[in-house]
């Protein structure tokens, strides 16, 4: 009896605070459910990837995702006398590799004066950019590949053309590593100066080192462009077997006739580009999540 | 219509708060378009007096200058090198003579065949002797086009350098007149590293965008004002020539049959718009639910599960698309799975159907992007003040009513300019569109167009479709469409600048 009484004289916080942890304790298990979902949707294609490049009994679509018979036979099959995919893989290397470069010093360049000095033309050249940055890209397409053509870059010659190209429209994309710019105090510059630097002294000595996330995550993402170029890259390669991409090379064999029997080696293809894409991201993922979240701040 | 002040506002109850803000945003698009006209009208204002100032001071600089500095009107300069600058004096003394030799030996050749584009076409003639046609070839409407475009850029280029050059004597005349010594060479130079620096930094990044972006647009421009496609290719099978306005009457006229270009353009922009709609705001949502979801307190593992969706970012998006666009074909694995399991009979129609196709298109492009949009939402979350949450929570307020009074609103100020930007992207997202379904399924209304634009195509895809698959590769109708891409999403940005209901918002979270 006194203990049924004494029940509702309880404080009412102490019997809220239980609840809240109750209801704490059901929403986590959900969002725990929730997260194991999502990321097996996120990560099953890729499973599935990995699991039929490995199919040997029969190089078409497949119904299933556990192969019955294993093997590496699509693996060796790619790296075959007379097979164009190692030098499709190494065509994209070297652009990959040179609009790394490239594309890092126009953009650093850019973003970097865009970011630190003010001069006259600074403001109307901005807009400009925006205004030009809302034109399809791809209209220019035509004439460039008849300019390229000209210079003899197209074609089996595509991949000093599309390396140029990368590297010349780079500036464009400065934005992102202006927000980052933006973010470096300007006292330093002016304290740097007040010493006697010169303007390029500045930016050697002390903005260079402060930069280094934006700089590895500009690197980084002008390295992963060129994997994934595909409209451009097929239209200059223009189905010259020699001077295309990885991108274009795989997408061609998903056409109609020639998936039936490519369609495995596709698979394959696909884990061997993305490996080593995939690795250098997880190491460098700490800039690339910088540079991302920065710039999107900023605008 | 009425406007409230901000205390009449808030004593409004909530629906019509909502519909008085809708209101204000459909009542300020008019405004807000005009706005954009008379910006751009100002603009030429602008431009127009900066002219004539120009064209005074270049006026008063010769009248009132010495010899040395009239010489230089006509000898570039000169009144730089009499007055000892010599570098400065060579490099403006060459500019003069490369132009110079450039214009007599080929740039008048280009410029004055710019109106006709080339006059003699290939002709055919029989060659007797070895019993065959060969062709011979003439003008090239091709390069005339290019050529001239890029003349006119050159002497533009001169014609400001030449500016320069008369505003150089003026200044040097006003230093010497107060005494002072003139910058040698070797100033210059090192100016060029300090003062100057962005000079330099710019000039590597500037000529690539001109010559690569620039140039390229007001050719295209330029061409869909004519008929050039691959019969009318302007060299080897027929020459090209203007054409007026004829392009955009045929894109913009409705057409019958199954050749109705405006009929086409219409509901292919309509669908980009709603597509560029529901893939820029399902992503933000979602993107923005699980980043939440991650970042709650008390969740473990929070970076194991970051990095399982960050790493999909980093896989090429044509391995995933191309081999996901497999997974939902009819043979596929989803439908394989599906019809093992015996829940279905048929396989479902993922790319064959229009409607399905739309649909599975948006769905996988949630899965495409939210992984991006979790890693700017997790930033963005962590910086919101924590005590907010906190008073918000004193005061009663549940999960819901924290998202919708403190997340919410602080993430769309925060990421305003993303969604835009965002959204004009996905107008213009050719890959997910071309690798997941290649346009496809087919519609027949619009078969007899070039480019024979699918179901699900863009324009931008329309726009490639026609100048790489279509018989014949139109151009000049490409370019039409590139225009029309590009006034769209002026449009919508302009209106969306001026428009912008975030005046009222801005203080709260500065």
């Amino acid at each position: 009896m006194s203990k049924k009484n004494q029940m509702p004289t309880l404080p009412p916080q102490a019997k809220r605070h239980l609840g809240i942890k109750a209801v704490n304790t059901i929403s986590n298990v959900f969002i725990y459910i929730l997260l194991v979902f999502i990321t097996i949707i996120w990560l099953v294609p890729f499973v599935c990837i990995v699991l039929q490049s490995f199919n040997v009994e029969d190089t078409c679509m497949v119904g299933y995702v556990i192969p019955k018979d294993w093997g590496l036979d699509n693996y060796k099959a790619l790296f075959a006398e007379g097979s164009p995919f190692l030098k499709w893989y190494l065509n994209t290397f070297i652009i990959a590799l040179c609009t790394a470069v490239g594309q890092t010093v126009i953009q650093l360049c850019m973003s970097y004066t865009l970011s630190r000095f003010r001069f006259k033309m600074r403001k109307p050249l901005m807009k400009f950019m925006l205004i030009l940055g809302m034109f399809p890209g791809m209209l220019g397409m035509i004439i460039l590949y008849n300019v390229l053509a000209d210079m003899g870059l197209t074609q089996a010659n595509a991949v000093p053309g599309l390396i140029l190209v990368n590297i010349a429209s780079a500036g464009m994309g400065y934005y992102v590593s202006k927000g980052f710019f933006d973010t470096i105090p300007k006292s330093l510059d002016e304290a740097a100066r007040i010493d006697g630097a010169t303007r390029m002294q500045i930016l050697y000595r002390v903005i260079l080192p402060l930069a280094k996330p934006i700089v590895i995550y500009t690197v980084l993402s002008a390295f992963m462009g060129p994997w994934g170029d595909f409209v451009f890259a097929r239209y200059i390669s223009m189905n010259n077997i020699n001077g295309m991409n990885v991108a274009v090379g795989l997408n061609s064999w998903l056409t109609a006739d020639a998936i039936a029997y490519k369609y495995t080696q596709f698979c394959a293809g696909g884990v061997l580009v993305a490996l080593p894409v995939t690795l250098l991201f997880l190491f460098l993922q700490k800039y690339y999540v910088e540079g991302v979240t920065g710039g999107a701040v900023k605008g | 219509m009425k406007r409230y002040s901000d205390l009449e506002y808030l004593k409004l109850p909530k629906w019509r708060r909502f519909l008085y803000t809708l209101l204000c945003l459909i009542v300020g698009i008019p405004s807000g378009i005009w706005n954009g006209i008379k910006k751009i009208g100002n603009a030429f204002v602008k431009f127009g007096k900066r002219i004539a100032f120009e064209f005074k001071d270049i006026y008063l600089t010769f009248k009132n200058g010495d010899w040395k500095t009239r010489t230089s009107f006509f000898i570039m300069g000169f009144g730089s090198l009499a007055r000892g600058q010599i570098m400065r004096g060579l490099l403006f003394l060459l500019m003069e003579i490369v132009f110079i030799g450039y214009m007599a030996l080929a740039g008048v050749k280009w410029v004055s065949q710019l109106p006709q584009l080339g006059v003699q076409g290939p002709v055919k003639e029989y060659d007797p002797i070895f019993d065959q046609y060969t062709t011979a070839y003439h003008d090239n409407s091709f390069k005339i086009l290019l050529y001239g475009v890029l003349t006119i850029f050159f002497a533009i280029a001169v014609i400001y350098t030449w500016r320069i050059n008369v505003k150089q004597n003026q200044i040097a005349e006003k230093i010497l007149a107060s005494g002072k010594k003139l910058k040698s060479g070797k100033d210059d130079l090192r100016s060029l590293v300090d003062d100057q620096f962005h000079k330099t930094l710019l000039s590597l990044p500037l000529f690539g965008i001109v010559v690569f972006t620039v140039m390229p647009i007001i050719f295209m421009i330029l061409v869909a004002f004519t008929n050039y496609d691959s019969i009318n290719d302007g060299y080897i099978n027929n020459l090209f020539d203007w054409v007026g306005w004829d392009n955009w009457n045929t894109m913009l006229s409705w057409g019958e049959g199954n050749v109705r270009y405006g009929a086409t353009m219409g509901e292919i922009l309509t669908w980009t718009l709603i597509w560029a709609f529901f893939a820029t705001f399902s992503n933000y949502f979602l993107g923005m639910g699980v980043a939440m979801v991650i970042n709650k307190k008390g969740i473990k593992f929070k970076k194991f599960w970051r990095t399982c969706l960050v790493l999909t970012i980093a896989i090429p998006q044509f391995i995933s698309l191309l081999y996901v666009s497999k997974m939902f074909a009819p043979n596929g694995l989803i439908n394989g799975f599906l019809l093992d399991m015996k829940w279905i009979e048929q396989p479902l129609p993922f790319w064959t159907n229009a409607t399905w196709a739309r649909i599975t298109v948006i769905i996988i492009n949630i899965w495409i992007g939210i992984p991006h949009l979790m890693l700017m939402a997790t930033g963005i979350l962590m910086n919101i003040p924590a005590d907010l949450y906190e008073s918000a929570k004193v005061d009663g307020a549940g999960v819901w009513k924290q998202y919708t009074k403190i997340t919410l609103p602080y993430m769309l100020f925060v990421t305003g300019p993303y969604l835009l930007t965002s959204f004009i992207g996905n107008m213009n997202n050719f890959n997910v569109i071309y690798l997941l379904t290649g346009g496809g399924p087919s519609n027949l209304d619009a078969a007899g167009v070039l480019g024979a634009p699918g179901e699900t195509d863009l324009l931008i895809t329309w726009l490639f479709k026609m100048v790489t698959t279509s018989e014949p590769a139109a151009y000049n109708l490409a370019s039409v469409i590139g225009i029309i891409v590009f006034v769209v999403v002026a449009a919508i940005s302009l209106i969306v600048y001026n428009v912008m209901p975030s005046t009222r918002n801005e203080e709260d979270f500065q």
